[in-house]
């Protein structure tokens, strides 16, 4: 009889296991990624939709004073729209994993509950890095071009993809918080829809009246928008992006302890 | 640490809101026994598995794992132990070997050992032909031995089970508490919650039943079942007939007063020589002139002891004994037979 209360498995917490955990954990959301289907299709259908969509059915109603493309406006801004329509997946998932009582079986392990939300976060930017390419593949066969270089496009895409980060983390935070799966898709959608709206993303805020615009111009993804703009279209870039790496950072800062406390106390009834 | 305790608690106390889920908890597990936690659905047993696996916070006393306190060395207690809770926490979305590959990963075992350890499992909890396939193929007794595999991932000296054998059908009920007697047999200390006392006396080596967040009764198999009085007679009145008078006939003849079933057409009568009496149950059924469906000697069940231990035939929405017949029959006691008659 061996009751010596000893375990076999001994391992101290240390910044590689921690970076060891977070990889599992994203392996883990990659792999569901490819096998729910639902899944695949907001990864790539809805995408191409929002490009081809939107340029074809509005790009003809909207007239933007010095861009001689309205795809060339556009993508910038439904990029961010399919990046905030696809991180309100993550509140639904860490809802999901609360009710199943997979958050429960990851909190019994001796591994930090931030490798848990980071595996999650890590696996959103893969997947954001995958959609980022795909919309700009399809934007340029329809018409899209970069007109400031190639880090410029660079540019574009670390600033998408870190956009996509901090959505994510918030809608971490939201599921975790609402612990229900369709509350926490409708929290995570519901924003990212008036925001969208009320945002340069789609059309100039010069054609908002006036009580809107001062709202509209604030609106953070007007702001990711338009350094994402100034990216592609070329122009003076320094200050767009400083202030959308600043709503990114502030964001980051609020939902990333916000997330983790919250999930340490989390407690599935 | 050889000499701890595999699981103490002292005073051990939860409130959620009004409801006092757990009230002054006293528990102590020998190294290397089985601990059964009995009680119906809401009694505590989760939120005492809860806070043992450090997952919930007590708002009173302590608890320790191993000598550890459970909150203060939330860490170190968390390297000591395996969860199953409730409900199969298993990815869906994985194969079988891709679960239990993730947590041993994630208990730091290299790939190959992890991938390793995931295959042993797999076997021996008679899932190696499903280890491809996505756990949403699976039936619930796969998942819940996937389940169990996987809280047993990194051989933890201390395990929680929750319910382990909730919803599954009887066949796979045997094949779990067969594995779950090798793990105790390696000297695994097991703590497993259940609303099935044939469960605990299968495999615990003592038993408490706990009650609205209370432990009120405690001990070996052997000795609960002294308290609850041996056996159970069952009397099943002929179909249309008032069982209460087979009630009155049967008076004296166990152990205890016969409860009345109404709704089931049943009496049970608590007896000490199960087989002794049926004699003598016999003659005066011929006597009476009383005419019966059927006659079944059994083990107490789960309503059997809170009825002796807490003098309540409901125990909330617990839909407990596996052989208990109607569960939402509810026995009621000869007293409480006239307020049968007005349903």
């Amino acid at each position: 009889m061996n009751t010596a209360l000893t375990a076999p498995v001994q391992r101290a917490f240390t910044p590689g296991s921690a970076l060891a955990n977070t990889s599992t954990i994203t392996a883990r959301n990659l792999r569901r990624l490819t096998r729910v289907p639902t899944l695949m299709a907001l990864a790539t259908i809805q995408p191409i939709l929002l490009v081809t969509l939107f340029a074809y059915a509005i790009g003809g109603a909207v007239h933007v004073p010095g861009t001689m493309h309205y795809i060339d406006y556009l993508l910038p801004g439904v990029l961010v729209l399919a990046i905030g329509f696809g991180a309100s997946q993550t509140g639904v998932a860490v809802a999901d994993d609360l009710a199943s009582g997979m958050i429960d079986r990851f909190r019994s392990l001796p591994i930090a509950g931030a490798s848990v939300l980071a595996g999650r976060v890590a696996a959103d930017a893969v997947r954001n890095m995958f959609v980022v390419g795909l919309m700009l593949t399809v934007g340029s066969a329809i018409g899209f071009r970069f007109h400031a270089g190639p880090a410029a496009a660079l540019g574009v895409v670390g600033l998408a993809v870190a956009a996509g980060i901090a959505f994510s983390w918030l809608n971490l935070l939201l599921g975790i918080v609402v612990r229900d799966a369709e509350t926490a898709g409708l929290a995570g959608l519901f924003p990212v829809i008036i925001l969208t709206f009320t945002s340069s993303a789609l059309v100039p805020v010069a054609t908002m009246p006036g009580w809107l615009q001062a709202f509209a111009k604030t609106n953070p993804i007007t702001v990711i928008t338009g350094a994402l703009r100034a990216l592609s279209l070329g122009g003076p870039t320094a200050r767009p992006a400083a202030e959308a790496l600043a709503w990114i950072g502030g964001l980051l800062l609020v939902t990333v302890p916000a997330a983790i406390s919250r999930y340490r106390r989390a407690a599935s009834a | 640490m050889g000499d701890q305790p595999a699981i103490a608690a002292e005073g051990l106390s939860k409130r959620f809101g009004q409801v006092r889920a757990l009230d002054r908890i006293d528990i102590e597990q020998p190294a290397g026994t089985v601990l059964g936690v009995l009680g119906p659905n809401g009694a505590g047993k989760t939120t005492m598995i809860r806070i043992l696996a450090t997952l919930l916070a007590p708002d009173g006393g302590r608890a320790w794992v191993a000598g550890l306190d459970v909150v203060e060395r939330a860490a170190d207690v968390r390297r000591l132990i395996g969860l199953s809770g409730q409900y199969a926490a298993v990815d869906p979305y994985l194969t079988g070997r891709e679960n239990l590959t993730m947590i041993g990963r994630l208990y730091g075992l290299g790939r190959r050992a992890a991938g390793r350890r995931a295959d042993e499992l797999l076997e021996w909890f008679d899932l190696a032909e499903a280890a491809g396939r996505q756990a949403r193929t699976y039936s619930g007794g796969m998942r819940r031995r996937l389940d169990v595999a996987a809280s047993l991932v990194a051989q933890p000296p201390v395990l929680f089970l929750d319910e382990p054998t909730t919803g599954l059908d009887p066949h796979g009920r045997i094949a779990l508490w067969q594995l779950l007697g090798e793990l105790t047999d390696q000297g695994t200390s097991l703590l497993l919650t259940t609303q099935y006392l044939d469960e605990a006396e299968r495999l615990a080596d003592s038993i408490v039943v706990i009650d609205h967040g209370r432990v009120i009764a405690g001990g070996t198999p052997g000795e609960l079942k002294t308290q609850v009085g041996g056996d159970r007679l069952e009397v099943q009145a002929a179909p249309g007939t008032d069982p209460r008078p087979l009630a009155t006939a049967l008076a004296g003849l166990g152990t205890g007063r016969p409860v009345v079933d109404i709704r089931a057409g049943r009496v049970v009568l608590p007896v000490a020589d199960g087989p002794g009496v049926l004699a003598e149950l016999a003659r005066r059924l011929a006597a009476s002139g009383l005419r019966v469906a059927d006659l079944a000697l059994r083990r107490p069940s789960l309503e059997d002891v809170f009825l002796v231990l807490t003098g309540e035939p409901d125990i909330g929405t617990a839909h407990a004994s596996p052989r208990g017949g109607d569960p939402d029959a509810g026995a009621v006691s000869p007293e409480a037979a006239a307020l049968g008659r007005t349903r």
